[in-house]
């Protein structure tokens, strides 16, 4: 049999539902955990970022309007989509990270298992956080859960996979939409997943995922006045604590979680993660005089 | 410079416009459009990177030439307020961006918009000839023109008759676009409308670009932004080559008024663009050069605030119209 040319997979931007070079033209050169090169990833420029955040907005009304159950089937089918190209995930990991073939699969099943515990998460979120307030009054006093925004996430700089998706799923499961910036040491995983995220009724937008140096994004991110929220797990102290100061000039959410970069994403996530993101309406309704009528309200 | 075009054309194109055969022979021996490479000469000015203190000018500049418009049918007085109000001042943050140029409203809306800008150099601007479609009568044409100025407008925005123009009708199109002229007097500045997305060719938008030029146009205006397609740059850059080369003909200068379709600062810069390469300095003022538009002022001024603070804006910032 004679030698095949070898088919080398140029990794694109996923923003607004597309797959975009950087609109700078630049890429950067992305290796193994042994410094053997693997791929070319897009280096993205503050105006992707700009283009990111536009795609996002215009996500966001038909995401967080879409119904809670409605958003859990299409987080249960990202899993689906996931675990029918699991080899190629469990190759891509095991280059990121530097793992055995079966600790890169004991990864990506956990990042699978991720999607599907969210999927369930999103029609009972709000009754969990929210509900019936017992007020001194002749009031129905009702709290509900909603949606921060445009959350932008620096995803985790040493779980490419896991972690990823252990702090993008939290933030759409509730209904904001996210513009990630990907690992930058190992951006591969997540630039995949946005072909994952592509074919599983997602809609364009809900999640954009950029490859590049994560201070070059994440500052114009922090300061952008159309994102509402912050997530900085993937930046190191000085970097998140700029990143702190820019944000709070239009009183973005900022989530600042410690430790960083040891942390154990195979550990059970909990609910922070998406109350993290989510703001508390409440409504007054008069239900008439208290013991006028009898009532026993 | 020369200012506005007379009713009865002065220039040495007078005889042109004796009869339906001459005007025809005339129209019909302008040069044909070169359609690649006038497409082709619109894109790749739309190439030029316009950076730092080019761009601030340009956004400031294009602010000032906004026909800030609201042509819906459920336009209420308030609404017209509203837009006045932000005709005036369109960032009430940041007392240093310009006014736009005018507002854009139905005839029977004038009044409502002359009280909101009143005291400021925004001019009132008024669709009038059955705008959208142009079909009615002359002499309800006359009236919608009449109201309109008698109301107060300062601009007159005319549909010719498309079907008139298509079916090779040129006399009638011309006597229509002169008519109004007349009922415009001299308070009103006329811009003639020509729905370039209905007629089809390049060449037919030469031709209806001269057709309104020798009839007294103040301006000419690409579309009402009713129809599918709308201001283009290859539409513009050909309109502000017929009157470039109107003016060198002539003497007369003309403006032009790209409308529809444009909604980004990106886009707006583009036709800045188009405007000095092709027409010239002399067009870079909002007395020759206008933007119909309403979504594009709210992407100038977040540029603008962008480019003051350093940080990107949002469409929180600006006002919903």
């Amino acid at each position: 049999m004679s030698d095949r040319l070898s088919v080398f997979k140029t990794y694109k931007l996923y923003v607004g539902g597309k797959f975009p070079r950087s609109e700078s033209g630049r890429v950067y050169e992305v290796t193994d955990a042994k410094g053997k090169w693997l791929a070319n990833a897009p280096l993205s420029s503050r105006k992707d970022a700009r283009d990111a955040v536009v795609a996002a907005r215009k996500a966001f009304g038909a995401w967080s309007g879409a119904t809670a159950y409605n958003r859990g089937q299409i987080l249960y089918r990202i899993a689906e989509m996931l675990e029918g190209r699991r080899d190629q995930y469990v190759a891509e990991v095991a280059d990121a990270e530097g793992l055995a073939k079966s600790k890169a699969a004991a990864q990506v099943d956990a990042a699978i298992d991720r999607w599907v515990w969210y999927a369930g998460w999103t029609d009972k979120i709000a009754q969990v956080v929210g509900g019936g307030n017992p007020v001194a009054g002749p009031f129905f006093n009702l709290s509900s859960p909603e949606p921060t925004g445009v959350v932008a996430v620096l995803a985790p700089r040493e779980s490419s996979l896991l972690g990823l998706v252990s702090v993008v799923a939290p933030v759409i499961a509730t209904g904001n939409t996210a513009v990630v910036v990907a690992s930058e040491k190992s951006p591969l995983p997540a630039l995949s997943l946005g072909e994952v995220l592509a074919t599983s009724d997602l809609p364009g937008g809900v999640v954009n995922v950029l490859s590049g140096r994560t201070a070059e994004i994440a500052t114009p991110l922090a300061a952008h006045q159309d994102v509402n929220a912050i997530d900085l797990t993937g930046a190191d102290e000085t970097l998140a604590k700029e990143l702190e100061i820019a944000a709070a000039d239009n009183l973005k959410r900022v989530l600042r979680p410690q430790p960083v970069d040891d942390a154990d994403w195979s550990a059970a996530p909990g609910i922070d993660r998406m109350t993290a993101f989510l703001e508390t309406k409440t409504v007054w309704h008069p239900t008439g005089a208290l013991g006028a009528s009898g009532s026993s309200y | 410079m020369p200012t506005t075009a007379s009713a009865a054309p002065a220039h040495g194109l007078a005889d042109v416009t004796a009869s339906d055969s001459t005007l025809r022979r005339f129209l019909h021996g302008l040069p044909g459009v070169d359609a690649v490479g006038l497409e082709a000469r619109a894109a790749s000015l739309g190439t030029r990177s316009i950076k730092t203190t080019a761009k601030a000018y340009a956004l400031d500049l294009a602010i000032s030439m906004v026909d800030l418009t609201t042509l819906e049918g459920a336009d209420t007085p308030g609404k017209v307020r509203a837009l006045g109000a932000k005709a005036v001042r369109p960032d009430p943050t940041d007392r240093t961006a310009p006014a736009t140029a005018a507002v854009c409203v139905y005839p029977d809306m004038v009044p409502a918009a002359k009280e909101a800008v009143a005291g400021s150099d925004v001019k009132v601007a008024s669709v009038a000839t059955a705008f959208p479609a142009g079909r009615a009568s002359m002499a309800v044409k006359l009236a919608d023109v009449r109201e309109a100025v008698t109301a107060g407008a300062d601009e007159v925005d005319m549909v010719i008759d498309r079907g008139a123009f298509l079916a090779g009708n040129y006399l009638k199109v011309y006597d229509e676009i002169v008519a109004v002229r007349e009922a415009c007097g001299t308070s009103a500045r006329l811009k003639v409308i020509f729905e370039t997305g209905e007629l089809s060719t390049y060449d037919n938008i030469r031709r209806a670009s001269w057709l309104g030029m020798l009839a007294g146009a103040d301006f000419i205006k690409t579309s009402t932004g009713k129809v599918a397609v709308n201001a283009t740059p290859a539409n513009t850059l050909l309109m502000l080559e017929a009157v470039r080369d109107f003016r060198a003909q002539t003497g007369v200068q003309v403006g032009v008024k790209p409308a529809g379709g444009i909604r980004t600062a990106k886009d707006a810069i583009k036709f800045l663009v188009l405007v000095n390469e092709t027409a010239g300095e002399d067009w870079l003022d909002n007395h020759w050069f206008r933007f119909g538009a309403s979504s594009l002022l709210n992407d100038l001024l977040m540029q603008r605030q962008k480019l003051a603070s350093g940080r990107y804006s949002g469409p929180d910032y600006v006002t919903v119209d």
